[in-house]
């Protein structure tokens, strides 16, 4: 803080007390400590430095009177927040400043005077405000003057002893910012975000002047409450000044949102108590739940909407920020689904799908078993194993006879589930996604299990090869010490190792071919669900508020500010306008991005393409709570 | 109080550098870049259009014409809204801070401000820049846990790339400033800062500082 806090540390001792200790040769020591209100401190400006005072746009056509605000000693610049006109009794003044000072914890204190003329001041006028600098003390004395119509403003700041000795007065240079004050008031500073290798809490110590600007407006709602149509002592001019502004429908909705929100958290709470019951924790059932992303999806919604429509009132902006995304991502998942619902039902899709899903899965099975056939026989040239390629493709050439049995079993039943599934469209565009994603699975079900087979085959042959090969070089793995040493062999053991490797050699071009084509249809399958589960993660993730406070209401979510200096003229002071530079929208999507379930593939290139090597089985994303296979 | 140089960057184009002195704790330097040429422009169209014709009479697709035009026609105002910058403008406001600004061809402006409490100090760098050596201006900024430590390098003017005698320009008026700021600050530190820039050289990221020894000589 100022010179105050900072001695007191010194000197160990918790309570302000009268220090007197050699700091920069030029300050002027403070004999009585004052409390935290900054309103006098002389130590912290010296002569000859310039003053900043952050002006509100709002009172720049306000009729003279007292500047009411706040003095930031450390950066040695006044935020003015209201002008309050004549007559006024100082009494009445004193009592109001002190009632909005134990409300907002904000410093406010008269700064000076404000003068709107119409041409040059008569002499009694100026003494009337200086004889105001003696009844409210506070140093520097700030004067602000305009003269009607023109643009010609003129400052003063006066560091006064007292009566008795003007000639001790000084007088700083003063510059002039302009600022918006309902703007300022309703923007949320985003400080630039911290470097990687620095913790998070650094940032707010580097925040400095301007974030005090913002932060003093922000909390003196107090002040703004009265307008001028109020019967009050005191008559203020701020940017509410003119009466406040609402809007019936916020206030009705904000009216109805309490007894809406308990009604809807007590039906989401029977929802997730019931979705909790012992019943679905039962074996099949939970392995089954935990497999299909539909389940995962409303399991997820259904989270969000507890958080939303929980009767808690949300802490900080933040969270303000993330119940409204939430909500907006909600209510556009289900108009989207809607829009979806009435596309299928316009079009007569649904009984369009069922009667094609069926002819599609034949044709899949067809196509199969065409390639099932072609590896059998002399598969792009290269000569198989006759025995093990009969025994494999007749193997997978039945799983595919079970499966087009089982879906034609299913047919008749296609048209009703289907029309059941869409349905469920209308709890959201995502929640129609991830069934889709889980009707893809199971439809090429036989597809993974073949995969499986030739994967779990590939790795122990694999396995097998790997070890015999050591033999052969009279190696083996030492599982203790997990490295390979060497070893002495019998010669039967040898004999028999080596028959077994080049037993499995040259059997490995037909395992390792059915394997390469079975990876790659499943690896096809993959992409497709993964595609599927990129959209939904978007649409769930997505800060459609965020974005659409930073589209139609940009002050609301400011990166920092900008200055612009306005009109110049040699002997008057310096003008500049305070604007506010507003977030770019990819640190919105950064800062306010939901969380989502987090279901991303956690390999990197390298470890997948080993786990093919391997024929280690790859599960591209795992959901919360899995198990490994 | 205003008044205009030209100077040139290192390519070879012209720039002009304006200084606004408003007044002795505000400075105004706006660098404006070489326009785009029509020479330049008309190229880059009839090279497109050349091979969308070409694409046309393999293809026999009048769709190829059209998709030409709006390719051109979209890449000509993404260019200007995106990448073209018209010129850039550096104000220093003492004890407020300093403010960047690149405005694009078509009007749009981009602004970074750094308050003055997290400026270190402002130099002139040098770096190697593809095949070239150049030299490049550049604001220290402070690190928040060690005072006299230096967190990030930002550099300016980096579309315009002028030259030395250009920079130089700027290096002074900037340092006049920041020597007031310094004098005049609330600080305690602000003194301790002056005597120490002279063992600010072990904090040089590559090449040379050209700091208080020029002014020393």
């Amino acid at each position: 803080m100022g010179l105050v806090s900072r001695g007191a540390a010194e000197a160990g001792r918790g309570a302000a007390s009268a220090v007197d200790r050699p700091g920069p040769p030029d300050a002027v020591p403070n004999p009585t400590p004052t409390p935290p209100a900054e309103g006098a401190d002389p130590g912290s400006s010296r002569p000859g430095m310039v003053l900043k005072a952050f002006f509100p746009t709002c009172c720049a056509s306000a009729d003279s009177g007292l500047l009411v605000g706040r003095w930031v000693p450390e950066q040695s610049s006044a935020v003015v927040l209201a002008v309050v006109h004549f007559p006024f009794i100082p009494i009445q003044v004193k009592e109001l400043l002190a009632q909005v000072q134990q409300a907002s914890q904000v410093g406010v204190t008269v700064l000076g005077t404000w003068c709107h003329r119409r041409q040059e001041p008569e002499e009694s006028l100026g003494h009337f405000l200086e004889g105001l600098g003696a009844i409210f003390s506070h140093r520097p004395w700030f004067q602000l003057c305009r003269e009607r119509g023109s643009k010609s403003w003129s400052c003063k700041a006066t560091h006064w002893q007292g009566p008795a000795s003007p000639a001790a007065s000084g007088e700083d240079q003063v510059m002039l910012i302009f600022y918006d004050q309902r703007k300022v008031l309703l923007s949320q500073l985003h400080p630039p975000t911290a470097l990687p290798d620095r913790q998070a809490g650094d940032t707010t110590a580097s925040a400095g002047g301007l974030a005090a600007v913002f932060d003093t407006v922000a909390r003196s709602e107090a002040l703004f409450q009265s307008d001028r149509f109020d019967e009050g002592p005191v008559r203020l001019s701020h940017w509410q000044s003119e009466g406040m502004e609402a809007s019936i429908l916020v206030e009705l909705a904000k009216w109805a949102a309490g007894p809406v929100c308990l009604f809807l958290a007590c039906l989401l709470s029977l929802i997730s108590a019931a979705s909790a019951c012992r019943v679905f924790k039962l074996w099949p059932l939970s392995f089954i739940w935990s497999k299909l992303s539909t389940c995962e999806q409303l399991r997820h919604r259904l989270e969000q909407l507890t958080l939303i429509f929980s009767t808690r009132k949300a802490e900080s902006p933040a969270q303000l920020m993330r119940k409204a995304n939430m909500l907006v991502s909600v209510l556009l998942d289900v108009a989207l689904g809607l829009m979806l619902l009435s596309w299928l039902h316009r079009k007569d899709l649904i009984g369009q799908l069922a009667d094609a899903l069926i002819p599609v899965a034949d044709r899949v099975a067809e196509e199969l078993q065409h390639l099932l056939q072609w590896l059998m026989g002399a598969p792009a040239g290269l000569k198989m194993n006759r025995a093990l390629d009969q025994v494999l493709g007749r193997f997978f050439l039945y799983h595919i006879h079970l499966w087009i049995s089982y879906i034609h079993l299913m047919s008749p039943f296609i048209e009703r589930i289907l029309w059941h599934v869409g349905l469920s469209a209308c709890l959201g565009l995502t929640v129609a996604l991830s069934i889709l994603s889980d009707i893809i699975a199971l439809l090429t079900f036989h597809i993974y299990c073949f995969y499986v087979y030739g994967a779990r085959l590939y790795c122990l042959k694999i396995h097998g090869l790997s070890s015999l090969w050591r033999l052969f070089r009279g190696k083996k793995w030492n599982v203790l010490r997990q490295r390979v040493d060497s070893c002495s062999y019998d010669l039967d053991q040898l004999f028999i190792g080596t028959l077994l490797f080049t037993i499995l050699v040259f059997l490995l071009p037909t395992t390792a071919l059915y394997y390469l084509v079975f990876t790659l249809l499943r690896l096809l399958v993959v992409a497709v669900q993964g595609l599927i589960h990129l959209l939904v993660d978007l649409i769930n993730s997505l800060p459609l508020y965020s974005l659409g406070l930073r589209l139609c209401r940009p002050y609301r979510l400011a990166a920092g500010v900008k200055f612009r200096v306005l009109e110049h003229e040699t002997g008057r002071p310096l003008r500049l306008l305070m604007q506010i530079n507003p977030l770019p929208y990819s640190r919105v999507v950064h800062t306010y991005r939901l969380p989502t379930c987090g279901c991303h593939p956690k390999h990197s290139w390298g470890s997948l393409c080993r786990k093919l090597f391997f024929g280690e089985l790859i599960y591209p994303w795992r959901q919360r709570g899995n198990k490994q296979d | 109080m205003e008044d205009e140089q030209s100077f040139s960057d290192i390519c070879g184009g012209r720039l002009a550098l304006q200084r606004r002195f408003y007044s002795p704790s505000c400075l105004e330097f706006c660098l404006s870049c070489p326009r785009i040429t029509l020479r330049s422009l008309t190229a880059v169209t009839c090279t497109v259009w050349l091979a969308a014709y070409g694409l046309f009479t393999l293809c026999e697709n009048t769709m190829i014409l059209s998709a030409a035009i709006f390719i051109t026609l979209l890449g000509l105002l993404g260019y200007l809204h995106f990448v073209k910058i018209d010129h850039e403008t550096l104000l220093i406001i003492d004890s407020l801070g300093i403010q960047m600004t690149s405005s694009y061809a078509s009007g749009k402006e981009s602004t970074t401000f750094i308050e003055m409490g997290q400026v270190n100090d402002v130099v002139i760098n040098e770096a190697i820049y593809m095949q070239k050596v150049i030299y490049y201006l550049c604001i220290l900024l402070k690190d928040p846990v060690e005072p006299h430590g230096i967190s990030q390098v930002v550099p300016l003017f980096q579309s315009a790339k002028p030259r030395l005698d250009c920079l130089i320009e700027v290096y002074r008026s900037c340092q006049d400033i920041l020597a007031h700021q310094k004098a005049t600050s609330t600080s305690p530190e602000g003194g301790d800062k002056i005597i120490s820039a002279s063992n600010r050289r072990s904090h040089s990221g590559m090449g040379a500082y050209w700091h208080r020894q020029e002014d020393k000589r």
